[in-house]
């Protein structure tokens, strides 16, 4: 779960990490109190879950507060790669004479936590890594006691601080990690993290990810999700438990198996044929799970026809048919349905679906090549 | 021989008593695997299925000998269940759980390499040897023994290729999976070198998907000299960057983890990739083993 920067700026605030003293604003009224308060030079930020926003235009420099509500005006309501930004941020402009990164992740290849830092900072963590993958120091921290004051300061060494930076420093990665372990985050990032003219470290952006497993301990974290920035259809994937993820095709598809499901899309797209979504509505095809899993293909105007791929491995079969059949007679579908059910009691499952007067075929193959011709000829 | 489990592996069952736990050690115990014990706190001294029950997993361990555990329990506390079993001297703990935190797993990886522990998953079907034991949860009419040893990320994927193998009389020596977390206790590496050493496994069959670099170092590892043929499929490439595809671990993040660099990998190191699960049944057919 993503969260935005000024959620992320709290959270390592209260870990120790300076930040720029701001506050969010939903109007552009309220963008010209925050700046009145502040009373000095301030950044006006799109606060959206999406990268690109300086690019975009939603990053501005106000040196009034009337420039700060003309400001707001023009980045609130904006779109920023299909997000209207909704709240900006409007923080004391700090004046940056460098710029540096700090970043926590999960580092699968190792199972460990990496830290990494450069002085390549304010630019994207990934083209450093692809062109001068030696400006950037990498850590583990320490098993059993975390990340060591002495490993901070390697950190900062190795990115050519001195003195007092290098006491900073630690400081900011110490509670940069501490945000990233008590938080549960995947990601936790600091870019950039500036260096003042006066030689001071500020996070003047910031980043966190959380890990959606462990959201459970983390209700209060949970409870900041930005609904608006979630697609209908992923916000009622999400809370019926299936994982749903929307695609810009023509064939909707229903699978049990994260596995099976993307494998389902690529041979879709291998007949010619293009996905409109992933869905994998898990184990245990009943009927509920099947009238929701098709209520959310069919609120995609896009589709033009639905494949089901179901491999009966503990699911029966014969259940999933009858699940099937449940669920439309419960939702009106117009669309051409091709049924591909294999595996435990398939026969039955298939003479069910028969039964009713849905055809069905075994092979996976046969089915995308069907729903493909099905699809095109039904636009 | 096979890998991993055989026909006296002696099987815990953590969290027999819950609605998976129960279902599950049925299936086991019909296909033969010797479940000894199982474990849900308070609950000793009850039987499941004829399996006695015991509140922790030290007692198990000492009253039944069990040496390999599976774990059905919730992921908040599914951490702590693996945990537990390598304090009783558990050797090989399967997680089936799906949903626990990524710096728990973290820590209880650490924890069991440093006890010499093996641990399969989470968020997998568990391992099976075909005719010999099956601690998971995949379904054991698809599958049946013979050469070829399958390493997966996934579940009805993996299923999927078996049945297809199975069908074209390739039978399977051990199925694995490892699972489709982006922290797992196994890699494809760990599996892979225990194939290399199995008599009975003459080719092996990798099931990838995007997320992660553990195909690529797979690949690498291969490219060093694997003593046998190695066919694959990579589920993905149809997946948009930056979403999470069902599985925890299936997600193209800055660029890293592409369907696309898995095969290019893959193929760099003399593995065939088929362009769909039912064309692993044809390499398998080109590499004339039975």
């Amino acid at each position: 779960m993503k969260l935005h920067e000024y959620q992320a700026r709290d959270i390592l605030a209260s870990k120790g990490v300076p930040v720029p003293r701001g506050e969010v604003a939903a109007t552009p009224q309220e963008a010209r109190a925050i700046a009145e308060k502040l009373g000095v030079r301030t950044v006006i930020k799109a606060q959206v879950l999406v990268g690109g926003r300086g690019k975009a235009g939603g990053v501005k420099i106000a040196a009034s507060p009337q420039e700060a509500e003309d400001a707001a005006r023009k980045i609130l309501g904006m779109d920023i790669k299909g997000i209207t930004v909704e709240k900006v941020l409007v923080a004391e402009a700090s004046d940056i004479a460098g710029e540096l990164y700090i970043g926590i992740v999960v580092d699968r290849g190792n199972k460990d936590i990496a830290v990494m830092a450069s002085a390549e900072g304010g630019v994207e963590i990934e083209e450093v890594a692809k062109t001068s993958p030696d400006k950037i120091i990498k850590i583990a921290p320490n098993k059993k006691f975390g990340l060591l004051d002495y490993q901070a300061r390697d950190l900062a060494f190795g990115i050519g601080l001195q003195a007092k930076q290098v006491r900073e420093f630690t400081t900011i990665a110490k509670g940069l990690y501490k945000a990233f372990v008590d938080s549960d985050a995947s990601l936790a990032e600091i870019n950039p993290l500036a260096i003042t003219s006066q030689g001071n470290l500020i996070a003047v952006d910031a980043k966190i990810v959380l890990d959606d497993n462990a959201l459970f301990r983390h209700r209060g974290l949970e409870a900041l999700r930005d609904r608006s920035e979630e697609s209908e259809g992923e916000r009622i994937g999400r809370e019926k438990g299936f994982s749903y993820v929307k695609l810009d095709g023509a064939i909707g598809c229903m699978v049990n198996g994260a596995g099976l499901a993307m494998a389902t899309m690529d041979v879709i797209k291998l007949y010619g044929g293009m996905p409109a979504n992933f869905l994998d509505i898990g184990g245990g095809a009943q009927s509920d799970r099947v009238t929701a899993a098709f209520e959310l293909l069919l609120a995609d105007k896009n589709v033009r026809a639905v494949l089901l791929n179901i491999f009966g491995g503990i699911t029966r079969c014969d259940e999933v048919a009858r699940g099937i059949i449940q669920a439309l007679e419960r939702v009106d579908c117009k669309l051409p349905i091709v049924v591909r059910l294999a595996g435990t009691n398939e026969e039955e499952g298939r003479a069910i679906l028969a039964q009713a007067g849905f055809s069905s075929t075994t092979s996976m193959i046969e089915a995308a090549k069907l729903v493909v011709a099905k699809a095109s000829s039904a636009s | 021989m096979s890998i991993l489990i055989d026909e006296n592996t002696r099987v815990l069952v953590q969290g027999i008593t819950g609605r998976e736990g129960e279902f599950h050690t049925r299936q086991m115990l019909n296909y033969g695997t010797k479940v000894v014990a199982g474990t849900s706190p308070g609950k000793k001294g009850q039987t499941v299925l004829g399996v006695p029950v015991f509140n922790g997993v030290k007692e198990a361990v000492d009253a039944t000998g069990a040496n390999a555990s599976i774990i059905f329990v919730p992921a908040p506390v599914a951490p702590d269940a693996a945990i537990e079993a390598v304090d009783a001297g558990i050797k090989l703990v399967v997680i089936i759980t799906e949903g626990i935190p990524t710096l728990d797993m973290i820590g209880v990886c650490d924890y069991a390499a440093e006890n010499g522990v093996r641990v399969i998953g989470p968020n997998g079907p568990g391992v099976m040897s075909p005719g010999k034991s099956k601690v998971g949860i995949m379904p054991a009419h698809v599958h049946r023994p013979g050469s070829f040893g399958v390493i997966s990320r996934s579940g009805t994927l993996t299923y999927e290729v078996v049945q297809e193998l199975t069908s074209r009389g390739f039978g399977q020596s051990t199925c694995v999976g490892i699972g489709g977390d982006p922290v797992v206790g196994s890699s494809f590496i760990d599996i892979l070198e225990l194939f290399k050493e199995d008599p009975e496994t003459k080719a092996v069959v990798l099931i990838g998907e995007i997320g992660g670099t553990d195909e690529e170092k797979a690949a690498a590892y291969i490219s060093q000299g694997f003593n046998k043929p190695v066919v694959a499929f990579i589920a993905g490439l149809s997946a948009p960057p930056g979403k999470r595809m069902g599985h925890a671990g299936a997600i193209i993040s800055g660029g890293e983890g592409t369907a696309e660099a898995k095969i290019a990998a893959l193929e760099s190191a003399g593995v065939k990739v088929a362009k769909t699960p039912t064309e692993i049944g044809e390499l398998a057919s080109q590499m004339e083993i039975r």
